[in-house]
């Protein structure tokens, strides 16, 4: 009688294992979620971001790389440059009038049900006497549109000067992916350190966004 | 402890993304970085392009990709053509109803 109810425990173990060495573990949460999980945001309209670091490309290049991590978490993310053109043809032309534009007008004129509020701190290369590294850094905050609750906040950096292989399971698959496929760009080395900010920024991870609900894993975070 | 390890099992298993997301990003870079550099008819070509090769491996194009499309078209005064991928947009992403309708109804004024 004992042995299958061993053989149970063995197996279920077994699968355990290879689960952590498949770097493949749902991600553990020690932040507030409670408005987060009751909002159930379906589609995210992401705002040009503010910019404190002295690059001035740095807004439009983190914008250009927001999409894919939202999308792939499992949101609807309204078309970025169309969202930012409706904006200025409303009369606010740049991302500073664009933060302070009312929820209440923000879901009338795109029916979002939140939108994305992101600030990049840092953009580009900064030297020391040893070496040079570029890095970006950059804080979002999430927010309800119907009540303006905050819904979730983060905060990511990314550099060159780190290895590829510190991040592993999807969020490290999904980052891989996007330096294979951001173009290279010389005059620009911030864009490609970009790209991996916003993904570790953006994708499902401890403490990070909860799935979508185009997500196949929606609801089971 | 089984219905646990299923459930890890179920939200694990190495799925391809969503989307197949071919130059959408790279454009929205470019027209920022470089604004003016690619003609927006080249940009429409392009992004035309994933799309048959996105259909022809049967798999999605992003949230954002069509209806960006459909500015594209309209930049350039082919507005039977934005009208149409306003409207793809909204139907494969019922989410974005309210601001399609609003771009189409623009459109319609012309």
């Amino acid at each position: 009688m004992r042995e299958p109810m061993f053989s149970i425990l063995q197996r279920s173990s077994l699968i355990a294992v290879m689960l952590a060495l498949a770097g493949c573990v749902m991600p553990q949460h020690d932040i507030d979620y409670t408005a987060y999980r009751q909002s159930k945001p379906r589609s995210i309209l992401v705002l040009p971001p503010l910019n404190t670091s002295p690059d001035i490309r740095a807004s439009y290049s983190l914008l250009s790389t927001v999409t894919r991590p939202l999308a792939e978490a499992g949101y609807y993310v309204f078309p970025v440059a169309l969202v930012d053109q409706t904006f200025k043809e409303n009369g606010l032309l740049n991302p500073g009038e664009m933060h302070q534009a009312p929820l209440n007008k923000i879901m009338e004129v795109f029916g979002a049900d939140a939108t994305l509020y992101i600030t990049v701190t840092k953009y580009g290369a900064s030297y020391t006497i040893l070496s040079s590294e570029v890095r970006v850094s950059a804080e979002a905050k999430l927010v309800d549109n119907r009540n303006g609750q905050l819904l979730w906040q983060g905060a990511a950096t990314a550099s060159d000067a780190e290895g590829q292989s510190n991040s592993g399971g999807l969020v490290g698959a999904l980052i891989s992916a996007v330096i294979r496929q951001v173009v290279s760009n010389i005059g620009d080395p911030g864009h490609k350190v970009a790209a991996r900010t916003s993904v570790r920024l953006l994708s499902v991870r401890q403490n990070g966004l909860l799935y979508g609900p185009r997500s196949p894993n929606y609801e089971v975070n | 402890m089984l219905l646990f390890a299923a459930l890890m099992l179920t939200a694990c298993v190495s799925r391809p993304p969503l989307y197949e997301w071919g130059s959408y990003e790279d454009q929205i870079y470019a027209l920022y970085s470089d604004p003016g550099k690619v003609p927006i008819e080249n940009q429409i070509q392009d992004l035309e392009r994933d799309y048959q090769e996105a259909k022809a491996h049967d798999r999605p194009v992003p949230p954002g990709y069509h209806a960006h499309l459909g500015y594209l078209y309209f930049q350039i005064g082919k507005v039977d053509q934005a009208f149409q991928s306003f409207n793809t947009e909204k139907a494969l992403f019922p989410e974005s109803a309210v601001y399609m309708d609003r771009l189409i109804a623009r459109i319609k004024q012309k």
